[in-house]
């Protein structure tokens, strides 16, 4: 293997990785704090659809960024008020996010742009770009592809990984929120709000969930399509429950579930020796595969928060 | 898991009012959301609905279309309600109605060339229930003896689901000379009859449709499963271990069999859908032939209220949505039948997620009428 292929291979890893890093983070802070949260798919997916749409009409990367973040935010707040104010099935509301949002996004989209559910391809001054396109040149293959040239949500991302583990392992709000995930009977005690330490975290998920979504739209591709998210809400979700709910351990495995993508796509109809050809659908079944065999306890423990998906009601 | 079909703190309401009133009334508020957004991207919800009811149930074609996407959404929601009753939220109705019709594939492919149709229907049947009832065990076992949960492992069986039957397509069964990744078509005894077929040797005229046979095994799976859930001592077990596992198991019902039992038995009945899909209509095993009916199926458990006849009742109308959708689809430009899927999202969410937050006023609503009424025939008792 030559040194540009490593390079472009760690340089689609990392793409690829990015809104799984993201979403993988939103899916730690609300799991953390005690709800389930299997709506990451739907969210990202309403955020794409919000960046690529806001995009078009206003011609702004700032106002493509605030209207994704702004409806993820708003889909986290829904799914707070039925599930830890209202005491929903949270299970059960992620899966209406989701189902919501595949459907809401194709009818808003050709009722908006006509073009079979597609927004128009947003011009490149939107676009985010890469911090420093030459880089290839001046740094050479390897580190110039692989590690710099990205445009500035990638950075974003791998910077929130310490971010997040500082909140919640460093801070007093991340004692409390891990508290809440644990035993809110104990938080409430405290006389700290479990609603509102639930609704905080929800908060910043909703957040980290606009910023992955706006990825795709305004990084990835040049414009929304239908179902572009195509499970990796899913796969985040399988990547934060293999980084057993923990930021650092999560973005290794969203590098190692981007890894498998970019290995997928480069050996599709490769032979190599001793294997033959290698069949691309089983590398990427493999990130689900490995998360079922990790959560059976084959292969070391993980762990969910004590009251991941338990509502709180207070005792009177 | 977690029951989301139970009512929490809200006031008890009458039986009539929380097995008619209450999905009734939900269902007022998700079409009343969805007709919202209908007028929204400038359509007429009154025209809409109108064509939409035209295209579901005006033509005799019409009504045998929609009967057959009921038949796929009354196996899946049969499914996803039979798990619930274990107290199991079951995610992988999509994989295993997958996984079904690839078993009911791999045996056409294999015997429909050498055995009778009388003895190749029930091994169909069998071949779907089987793979379907396995795919979906692995998740009950892991969750009963590893303890990983099951609507984790569910959601990640519905890729490897689909990997798995891509891998075999592209790779294994794909006929050489074509373009589309399908299988060589089975022979003519793997092909279920279709409605008109039937009709037709009875001597009654029914146009063409892809209606057939699969929907009387439907409605059939329907009266078993209510039959297994409330008249037999291995449904009032998984009903007592779903209403409470640690009370159960204090009866002595062993908690893991029943996460196992209620597992297979979903699993056989979303694998029933590849008799309607493979079976019935294709008759070659292809892609993505599920088509999102798993998620449909939970859908219309959460408005069926996971009972055999709620769940005929919901199938039949999101079939006519389904049908009705493609009609208006046709009729009334910029319209998709994606608005279905959002309904269906709505329902969801206001039926399943959000059910405390419309069942306190409905019951309070309900309680002040019941006592009007009482209070006025207590008066006229008095005066009388």
């Amino acid at each position: 293997m030559d040194e540009l292929m490593l390079g472009t291979l760690l340089a689609s890893t990392l793409r690829v990785a990015t809104p799984l890093i993201l979403c993988a983070l939103a899916g730690v802070l609300a799991e953390r704090s005690g709800v389930i949260d299997i709506g990451l798919e739907g969210k990202m997916l309403c955020a794409a659809f919000a960046a690529g749409a806001a995009g078009a009409v206003w011609g702004s990367s700032f106002v493509a960024l605030a209207a994704a973040i702004g409806v993820a935010f708003a889909l986290s707040m829904l799914h707070g008020y039925a599930c830890v104010i209202h005491r929903g099935d949270q299970v059960v509301s992620g899966m209406a996010i989701n189902i919501l949002a595949a459907g809401l996004t194709v009818v808003l989209g050709i009722a908006c742009f006509h073009q079979g559910g597609q927004t128009p391809a947003l011009p490149d001054e939107v676009r985010l770009r890469a911090l420093w396109p030459e880089a290839p040149e001046v740094l050479g293959d390897l580190i110039g592809n692989g590690l710099a040239g990205y445009n500035v949500l990638v950075y974003l991302a791998l910077a929130l990984v310490p971010g997040v583990w500082l909140l919640l392992q460093q801070t007093r709000f991340g004692l409390r929120l891990r508290a809440v995930g644990e035993n809110p009977h104990m938080v409430d005690a405290a006389g700290v709000s479990v609603h509102g330490l639930r609704f905080s975290a929800l908060a910043l998920n909703g957040l980290l969930c606009g910023l992955a979504g706006s990825y795709l739209v305004l990084a990835q591709n040049a414009a929304f399509a239908p179902h572009m998210t195509a499970g990796r809400g899913y796969m985040a979700l399988a990547a934060m429950i293999f980084g057993k709910w923990r930021p650092l351990p999560a973005l290794a495995a969203c590098l190692l579930f981007g890894f498998l993508d970019a290995l997928a796509i480069r050996l599709q109809g490769a032979v190599l020796p001793v294997i033959g050809e290698v069949p691309v659908q089983f590398i990427q079944a493999l990130p689900y595969l490995m998360t079922v065999i990790l959560l059976a306890g084959f292969m070391g423990s993980s762990q969910a928060p004590g009251a991941l998906g338990r509502p709180y009601l207070k005792e009177r | 898991m977690i029951s989301f079909f139970k009512s929490g703190a809200t006031p008890p309401m009458p039986r009539w009012a929380e097995l008619v009133l209450m999905p009734l009334v939900n269902l007022a508020i998700a079409f009343a959301l969805a007709g919202g957004v209908v007028a929204l991207v400038g359509q007429a919800p009154g025209l809409v609905l109108e064509t939409l009811l035209q295209g579901a149930f005006g033509s005799l074609r019409g009504v045998s279309y929609t009967l057959y996407y009921t038949t796929s959404f009354i196996f899946t929601g049969l499914a996803v309600a039979l798990a619930s009753h274990g107290g199991l939220f079951n995610i992988g109705a999509e994989g295993q109605a997958s996984i079904g019709g690839l078993g009911i594939g791999l045996l056409a492919l294999w015997l429909s060339n050498s055995l009778p149709w009388y003895l190749m229907w029930p091994l169909l049947l069998i071949a779907g229930m089987g793979f379907g009832a396995l795919w979906a065990a692995v998740p009950g076992y892991l969750q009963a003896w590893r303890g990983s949960h099951v609507v984790i492992t569910t959601i990640m069986f519905n890729f490897m689901a689909s990997a798995l039957l891509s891998y075999l397509l592209v790779h294994q069964l794909k006929v050489n000379d074509g373009m589309a990744v399908e299988s060589a078509p089975f022979g003519a005894s793997a092909h279920l009859s279709g409605i008109h077929q039937v009709l037709a040797s009875l001597g009654v005229e029914w146009p063409s449709s892809p209606l057939n046979l699969s929907f009387v095994l439907a409605l059939g799976a329907a009266v078993a499963v209510y039959l297994l859930l409330w008249r037999s001592r291995a449904g009032f077990r998984l009903r007592a271990f779903g209403s409470s596992a640690s009370a159960a198991e204090y009866a002595g019902i062993n908690p893991r069999h029943q996460t196992l039992l209620a597992m297979a038995c979903s699993g056989a009945l979303a694998g029933m859908v590849g008799m309607n899909e493979i079976a019935g209509v294709n008759d070659k095993l292809l892609l993505d032939f599920v088509g999102g009916a798993g998620f449909t199926g939970i859908a219309v458990a959460v408005i069926g209220r996971n009972h055999p006849f709620g769940i005929v009742m919901a199938s039949l109308l999101f079939g006519a949505l389904f049908q009705g959708g493609a009609e208006v689809a046709f009729e009334v430009q910029g319209f998709t039948r994606d608005m279905v899927v959002m309904l269906q999202g709505l329902i969801v969410l206001v039926s399943g997620a959000m059910s405390h937050v419309v069942a306190g006023p409905v019951a309070r609503l309900v309680h002040a009428c019941s006592r009007r009424e009482a209070s006025f025939t207590e008066k006229e008792t008095q005066h009388g």
